[in-house]
Protein backbone atom coordinates (compact mmCIF):
# COMPACT_ATOMS: atom_id res chain seq x y z
CA UNK A 1 0.00 0.00 0.00
CA UNK A 2 1.32 3.40 -0.92
CA UNK A 3 1.64 6.16 1.63
CA UNK A 4 0.63 9.80 1.39
CA UNK A 5 4.24 10.76 0.63
CA UNK A 6 4.14 8.49 -2.41
CA UNK A 7 1.05 10.21 -3.77
CA UNK A 8 2.62 13.64 -3.32
CA UNK A 9 5.66 12.32 -5.17
CA UNK A 10 3.35 10.92 -7.90
CA UNK A 11 1.79 14.33 -8.43
CA UNK A 12 5.18 16.04 -8.51
CA UNK A 13 6.35 13.60 -11.17
CA UNK A 14 3.20 14.00 -13.25
CA UNK A 15 3.67 17.76 -13.23
CA UNK A 16 7.35 17.57 -14.06
CA UNK A 17 6.76 15.12 -16.90
CA UNK A 18 4.00 17.26 -18.39
CA UNK A 19 6.29 20.27 -18.37
CA UNK A 20 9.39 18.49 -19.64
CA UNK A 21 7.56 16.81 -22.49
CA UNK A 22 5.74 19.90 -23.74
CA UNK A 23 8.13 22.80 -23.22
CA UNK A 24 11.74 23.44 -24.13
CA UNK A 25 13.29 24.79 -20.93
CA UNK A 26 16.95 24.86 -21.80
CA UNK A 27 16.93 28.36 -23.27
CA UNK A 28 20.09 30.17 -22.45
CA UNK A 29 20.44 33.57 -20.82
CA UNK A 30 24.02 34.03 -21.97
CA UNK A 31 23.03 33.56 -25.60
CA UNK A 32 20.43 36.34 -25.17
CA UNK A 33 23.06 38.71 -23.80
CA UNK A 34 25.48 37.84 -26.63
CA UNK A 35 22.78 38.22 -29.31
CA UNK A 36 22.01 41.67 -27.90
CA UNK A 37 25.66 42.69 -28.05
CA UNK A 38 26.01 41.44 -31.66
CA UNK A 39 22.87 43.37 -32.63
CA UNK A 40 24.14 46.59 -31.04
CA UNK A 41 27.48 46.16 -32.79
CA UNK A 42 25.69 45.47 -36.08
CA UNK A 43 23.47 48.53 -35.70
CA UNK A 44 26.53 50.65 -34.92
CA UNK A 45 28.41 49.34 -37.99
CA UNK A 46 25.38 49.98 -40.22
CA UNK A 47 24.86 53.48 -38.85
CA UNK A 48 28.38 54.84 -38.37
CA UNK A 49 30.62 52.85 -40.68
CA UNK A 50 28.28 52.14 -43.58
CA UNK A 51 26.25 55.35 -43.04
CA UNK A 52 22.95 53.54 -43.48
CA UNK A 53 20.26 55.91 -42.15
CA UNK A 54 16.86 54.59 -43.29
CA UNK A 55 14.80 57.47 -41.84
CA UNK A 56 12.10 57.53 -44.53
CA UNK A 57 9.97 54.75 -45.98
CA UNK A 58 11.46 55.33 -49.42
CA UNK A 59 15.14 55.47 -48.74
CA UNK A 60 17.83 55.04 -51.31
CA UNK A 61 21.16 53.53 -50.50
CA UNK A 62 23.82 52.85 -53.14
CA UNK A 63 24.86 49.30 -52.28
CA UNK A 64 22.99 47.06 -49.88
CA UNK A 65 25.55 44.24 -50.02
CA UNK A 66 27.45 45.35 -46.92
CA UNK A 67 24.24 45.96 -44.98
CA UNK A 68 22.97 42.48 -45.85
CA UNK A 69 26.36 40.99 -44.91
CA UNK A 70 26.28 42.78 -41.53
CA UNK A 71 22.72 41.63 -40.85
CA UNK A 72 23.55 38.06 -41.86
CA UNK A 73 26.63 38.15 -39.63
CA UNK A 74 24.56 39.26 -36.62
CA UNK A 75 21.96 36.57 -37.29
CA UNK A 76 24.58 33.86 -37.80
CA UNK A 77 26.55 34.68 -34.63
CA UNK A 78 23.34 34.88 -32.59
CA UNK A 79 22.12 31.51 -33.84
CA UNK A 80 25.48 29.84 -33.17
CA UNK A 81 25.59 31.25 -29.63
CA UNK A 82 22.00 30.19 -28.94
CA UNK A 83 22.54 26.66 -30.24
CA UNK A 84 25.85 26.10 -28.43
CA UNK A 85 24.70 27.50 -25.13
CA UNK A 86 21.30 25.75 -25.20
CA UNK A 87 23.14 22.52 -25.80
CA UNK A 88 25.46 23.19 -22.87
CA UNK A 89 22.53 24.05 -20.64
CA UNK A 90 20.52 21.00 -21.75
CA UNK A 91 23.49 18.79 -20.99
CA UNK A 92 23.79 20.31 -17.53
CA UNK A 93 20.09 19.67 -16.87
CA UNK A 94 20.56 16.16 -18.23
CA UNK A 95 18.17 16.75 -21.13
CA UNK A 96 18.68 16.28 -24.83
CA UNK A 97 18.88 19.62 -26.65
CA UNK A 98 17.49 18.12 -29.85
CA UNK A 99 14.16 16.57 -28.97
CA UNK A 100 10.43 16.92 -29.65
CA UNK A 101 10.17 20.16 -27.68
CA UNK A 102 13.10 21.98 -29.30
CA UNK A 103 11.97 20.81 -32.75
CA UNK A 104 8.52 22.26 -32.10
CA UNK A 105 10.00 25.48 -30.75
CA UNK A 106 12.17 25.95 -33.84
CA UNK A 107 9.37 25.14 -36.31
CA UNK A 108 7.02 27.55 -34.58
CA UNK A 109 9.64 30.28 -35.02
CA UNK A 110 10.77 29.35 -38.51
CA UNK A 111 7.38 29.84 -40.18
CA UNK A 112 6.88 33.55 -39.31
CA UNK A 113 10.61 34.30 -39.70
CA UNK A 114 10.80 32.85 -43.22
CA UNK A 115 7.61 34.64 -44.26
CA UNK A 116 9.00 37.92 -42.96
CA UNK A 117 12.34 37.32 -44.64
CA UNK A 118 10.70 36.70 -48.01
CA UNK A 119 8.48 39.77 -47.62
CA UNK A 120 11.53 41.95 -46.90
CA UNK A 121 13.33 40.57 -49.97
CA UNK A 122 10.23 41.42 -52.04
CA UNK A 123 9.97 45.04 -50.88
CA UNK A 124 13.67 45.92 -51.25
CA UNK A 125 13.40 46.39 -55.07
CA UNK A 126 10.62 48.96 -54.46
CA UNK A 127 13.05 51.03 -52.41
CA UNK A 128 11.00 50.62 -49.23
CA UNK A 129 14.14 50.36 -47.14
CA UNK A 130 12.62 52.29 -44.25
CA UNK A 131 10.25 49.37 -43.62
CA UNK A 132 12.97 46.76 -43.16
CA UNK A 133 13.65 47.55 -39.50
CA UNK A 134 9.97 47.63 -38.39
CA UNK A 135 9.19 44.46 -40.38
CA UNK A 136 12.10 42.50 -38.89
CA UNK A 137 10.92 43.52 -35.40
CA UNK A 138 7.30 42.61 -36.15
CA UNK A 139 7.99 39.20 -37.65
CA UNK A 140 10.52 38.39 -34.93
CA UNK A 141 7.80 39.34 -32.46
CA UNK A 142 5.32 36.94 -34.15
CA UNK A 143 7.96 34.19 -34.03
CA UNK A 144 8.60 34.68 -30.31
CA UNK A 145 4.91 34.96 -29.52
CA UNK A 146 4.38 31.62 -31.26
CA UNK A 147 7.40 30.05 -29.59
CA UNK A 148 6.03 31.07 -26.20
CA UNK A 149 3.61 28.13 -26.37
CA UNK A 150 6.55 25.74 -26.38
CA UNK A 151 8.80 27.38 -23.82
CA UNK A 152 8.70 29.58 -20.74
CA UNK A 153 6.14 32.41 -20.75
CA UNK A 154 8.86 35.09 -20.78
CA UNK A 155 9.47 34.26 -24.45
CA UNK A 156 5.89 35.24 -25.27
CA UNK A 157 6.27 38.50 -23.31
CA UNK A 158 9.43 39.32 -25.27
CA UNK A 159 7.43 38.64 -28.47
CA UNK A 160 4.90 41.28 -27.40
CA UNK A 161 7.65 43.78 -26.67
CA UNK A 162 9.21 43.24 -30.11
CA UNK A 163 5.83 43.65 -31.85
CA UNK A 164 5.18 46.91 -30.00
CA UNK A 165 8.64 48.19 -30.91
CA UNK A 166 8.01 47.18 -34.53
CA UNK A 167 4.75 49.14 -34.61
CA UNK A 168 6.40 52.16 -32.96
CA UNK A 169 9.22 51.91 -35.47
CA UNK A 170 6.67 51.97 -38.31
CA UNK A 171 4.98 55.01 -36.77
CA UNK A 172 8.27 56.86 -36.28
CA UNK A 173 10.33 55.84 -39.29
CA UNK A 174 12.44 59.00 -38.90
CA UNK A 175 14.16 57.45 -35.89
CA UNK A 176 15.72 54.95 -38.28
CA UNK A 177 17.58 52.14 -36.61
CA UNK A 178 16.93 53.29 -33.03
CA UNK A 179 13.94 51.01 -32.37
CA UNK A 180 15.70 48.16 -34.09
CA UNK A 181 18.72 48.59 -31.79
CA UNK A 182 16.42 48.72 -28.75
CA UNK A 183 14.51 45.58 -29.81
CA UNK A 184 17.30 43.34 -30.98
CA UNK A 185 19.98 44.82 -28.73
CA UNK A 186 18.65 46.11 -25.44
CA UNK A 187 15.64 43.76 -25.11
CA UNK A 188 17.82 40.70 -25.73
CA UNK A 189 20.35 41.84 -23.14
CA UNK A 190 17.65 42.54 -20.52
CA UNK A 191 16.00 39.18 -21.27
CA UNK A 192 19.37 37.41 -21.07
CA UNK A 193 20.23 38.97 -17.71
CA UNK A 194 16.77 38.12 -16.38
CA UNK A 195 17.10 34.50 -17.55
CA UNK A 196 20.56 34.23 -16.06
CA UNK A 197 19.53 35.44 -12.62
CA UNK A 198 16.23 33.60 -12.62
CA UNK A 199 17.30 30.17 -13.83
CA UNK A 200 21.04 29.79 -14.12
CA UNK A 201 22.75 31.34 -11.16
CA UNK B 1 -16.46 12.78 1.09
CA UNK B 2 -15.89 9.14 0.65
CA UNK B 3 -12.67 8.43 -1.17
CA UNK B 4 -11.36 4.98 -1.38
CA UNK B 5 -7.87 3.95 -2.38
CA UNK B 6 -9.57 1.39 -4.59
CA UNK B 7 -10.62 4.26 -6.84
CA UNK B 8 -7.01 4.57 -7.96
CA UNK B 9 -6.58 2.67 -11.16
CA UNK B 10 -4.16 -0.25 -10.87
CA UNK B 11 -2.66 0.60 -14.24
CA UNK B 12 -1.31 3.85 -12.83
CA UNK B 13 0.39 2.37 -9.78
CA UNK B 14 3.63 2.12 -11.69
CA UNK B 15 5.71 5.29 -12.10
CA UNK B 16 6.73 4.53 -15.69
CA UNK B 17 3.10 4.06 -16.73
CA UNK B 18 2.14 7.22 -14.90
CA UNK B 19 4.96 9.01 -16.75
CA UNK B 20 3.80 7.73 -20.14
CA UNK B 21 0.26 8.93 -19.44
CA UNK B 22 1.49 12.34 -18.21
CA UNK B 23 3.59 12.89 -21.33
CA UNK B 24 0.77 11.77 -23.64
CA UNK B 25 -1.73 13.97 -21.80
CA UNK B 26 0.05 17.12 -23.01
CA UNK B 27 1.20 15.88 -26.44
CA UNK B 28 -1.07 14.95 -29.36
CA UNK B 29 1.25 12.05 -30.08
CA UNK B 30 4.79 10.98 -29.24
CA UNK B 31 7.11 8.45 -30.85
CA UNK B 32 8.88 5.67 -29.01
CA UNK B 33 12.28 7.40 -28.92
CA UNK B 34 10.89 10.64 -27.50
CA UNK B 35 9.00 8.78 -24.79
CA UNK B 36 12.11 6.81 -23.89
CA UNK B 37 14.19 9.99 -23.62
CA UNK B 38 11.64 11.74 -21.41
CA UNK B 39 11.24 8.75 -19.12
CA UNK B 40 14.89 7.67 -19.09
CA UNK B 41 14.08 3.96 -19.24
CA UNK B 42 15.28 1.08 -21.38
CA UNK B 43 13.59 -0.04 -24.60
CA UNK B 44 12.31 -3.25 -23.06
CA UNK B 45 11.00 -1.58 -19.95
CA UNK B 46 9.12 1.05 -21.93
CA UNK B 47 7.71 -1.52 -24.36
CA UNK B 48 6.33 -3.64 -21.52
CA UNK B 49 4.57 -0.73 -19.88
CA UNK B 50 3.15 0.60 -23.14
CA UNK B 51 1.81 -2.87 -23.92
CA UNK B 52 0.01 -2.90 -20.58
CA UNK B 53 -1.55 0.51 -21.23
CA UNK B 54 -2.50 -0.61 -24.71
CA UNK B 55 -4.29 -3.66 -23.29
CA UNK B 56 -6.23 -1.40 -20.93
CA UNK B 57 -7.32 0.58 -24.00
CA UNK B 58 -5.69 3.76 -22.68
CA UNK B 59 -3.07 4.14 -25.38
CA UNK B 60 -3.29 3.77 -29.14
CA UNK B 61 -0.39 2.73 -31.35
CA UNK B 62 0.12 3.97 -34.86
CA UNK B 63 2.79 2.46 -37.05
CA UNK B 64 3.97 4.32 -40.09
CA UNK B 65 7.03 4.90 -42.24
CA UNK B 66 9.04 8.12 -42.23
CA UNK B 67 11.77 8.17 -44.89
CA UNK B 68 11.43 4.41 -45.23
CA UNK B 69 12.16 3.92 -41.54
CA UNK B 70 9.50 2.40 -39.31
CA UNK B 71 8.08 4.88 -36.85
CA UNK B 72 5.79 4.04 -33.98
CA UNK B 73 3.80 6.81 -32.38
CA UNK B 74 1.50 6.70 -29.40
CA UNK B 75 -1.66 8.61 -28.60
CA UNK B 76 -3.90 8.68 -25.58
CA UNK B 77 -7.39 7.32 -26.23
CA UNK B 78 -10.49 9.13 -24.90
CA UNK B 79 -10.86 6.34 -22.32
CA UNK B 80 -7.25 6.85 -21.32
CA UNK B 81 -7.82 10.56 -20.88
CA UNK B 82 -10.88 9.91 -18.77
CA UNK B 83 -9.14 7.38 -16.56
CA UNK B 84 -6.08 9.61 -16.16
CA UNK B 85 -8.15 12.66 -15.17
CA UNK B 86 -10.10 10.51 -12.73
CA UNK B 87 -6.80 9.28 -11.28
CA UNK B 88 -5.58 12.87 -10.83
CA UNK B 89 -8.81 13.80 -9.07
CA UNK B 90 -8.50 10.90 -6.64
CA UNK B 91 -4.85 11.70 -5.93
CA UNK B 92 -5.81 15.27 -5.21
CA UNK B 93 -8.61 14.39 -2.82
CA UNK B 94 -6.48 11.83 -0.97
CA UNK B 95 -3.88 14.48 -0.30
CA UNK B 96 -6.47 17.07 0.66
CA UNK B 97 -8.28 14.74 3.04
CA UNK B 98 -5.10 13.75 4.85
CA UNK B 99 -3.85 17.29 5.39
Amino acid sequence: MKKEQDYIQDIAEIRSMMERSSKFLSLSGWAGILAGIYALAGAWIAYSVLEFHPDEIFYSYPDLTNIILTATGVLFLSLISALLDSRRKAKKQDNKAWNVTSRRLLTSMAVPLLTGGILIMLIIPYGLLGLIAPLTLLFYGFALYNAGSYSIKEVRIMGFVQMILGLLNAAFISYGLLFWAIGFGLVHIVYGIYMYFRFER
Amino acid sequence: MNISFDDLHKAFENRVRLGIMSALAVNDSLDFTSLREFLEVTDGNLATHIKKLEQEGFVEVEKSFIDNKPNTSYTMTPEGKKAFNQHLKVLESIIKSQK
